[in-house]
């Protein structure tokens, strides 16, 4: 659970962005905080930031989010013997608090649904209430990127696949993950990089490790 | 504090779609005994969703987010250690900025 301190904090200051955005953006503070209460996907609701005139385009947001968020099919998929022994109703609600953040701390070490429910309801404690500190406080927050904080998920994350690594038949499959989710993210934007990374990376994993069964 | 019509509609939207994508990994495998490759398959997957993940935010931050990713995977690498490589990571790319 320690683990999750950093990346709360790092959490916090990009809700605290996401708040002061959002007024920004026009939004009223009830719209931005029943957006981080009940959506709670950092990247889809600044993408809904963009998209956010009058009239609004209803259908268009919630598009937006579906294709940004699809990558958690891919995120519950990998941690789904996690909750072996759940019940449905546990399952499910446990799943409500699954971000990249949470799900990164859990899918790299042996940690259960529990961590990941929990360290879930700290993030997302976090998230909206820095929702709520950002759209007071506004244009007096200090720029994130000014301390490196904007590196704090990125680092954990490195550290994370750090652990994952199993030498060198691990290069391929995470060079064709990262070298397609930077030419797809040329043509397609929000959520398609990640998600089909994310599918040619593994699917190149995967093939190369039955080939060698077979053979 | 209820946000007008519309924006409740756009934000109980976007709410379900998230929630059907967070719910929709575990729903979809939930009823059926994963074959050999899919197993391979799911073992594959968080190694190269997490590369995809910091892959763009480090490219993002330039020849300074290359570097201070190279440190944090080697104080990592060598210590094991989450939050000691947060802070390698985090301080490099401050140091590299004020440089930079």
């Amino acid at each position: 659970m320690r683990a999750c301190l950093p990346v709360a904090v790092s959490v916090f200051a990009y809700g605290a962005v996401y708040g002061a955005l959002a007024r920004a953006a026009g939004l009223t503070l009830a719209e931005a905080l029943w957006s981080s209460a009940l959506v709670f996907a950092g990247s889809a609701q600044f993408a809904a930031l963009g998209l956010w005139t009058t009239p609004l385009p209803v259908v268009a947001l919630i598009l937006t989010t579906l294709v940004i968020n699809l990558r958690h099919l891919l995120l519950g998929a990998a941690i789904r013997d996690r909750f072996a022994g759940w019940s449905p109703r546990a399952t499910y609600g446990a799943l409500f608090f699954l971000v990249d953040e949470n799900w990164a701390l859990t899918t790299a070490t042996s940690a259960g649904g529990g961590f990941l429910a929990g360290s879930g309801l700290v993030l997302y404690v976090a998230w909206v209430g820095a929702t709520l500190t950002g759209a007071l406080v506004g244009g007096a927050l200090p720029d994130p990127t000014r301390f490196g904080l904007d590196f704090a998920f990125p680092a954990v994350i490195i550290a994370l696949a750090t652990s994952l690594w199993r030498g060198r038949s691990t290069l391929l499959p995470w060079a064709v993950a990262a070298i397609s989710a930077c030419l797809v993210a040329r043509w397609l934007p929000g959520g398609w990089p990640i998600l089909l990374g994310g599918l040619a990376g593994s699917t190149v994993g995967a093939w190369r490790e039955v080939a060698r069964d077979v053979a | 504090m209820w946000p007008e019509p519309r924006a409740l509609a756009a934000i109980l939207g976007m709410a379900l779609a998230t929630y059907a994508t967070r719910a929709g990994g575990v729903w979809l495998l939930g009823r059926t005994r994963p074959s050999r490759l899919l197993t391979v398959w799911l073992n594959q997957l968080p190694g190269a969703i997490l590369v995809v993940l910091v892959a763009p935010a480090v490219l993002a931050a330039g020849f300074a987010g290359v570097i201070a990713g190279a440190c944090t995977a080697l104080v990592a690498a060598r210590t094991r250690n989450i939050a000691l490589a947060l802070v390698a990571g985090v301080v490099a790319l401050w140091v590299m900025r004020r440089i930079g």
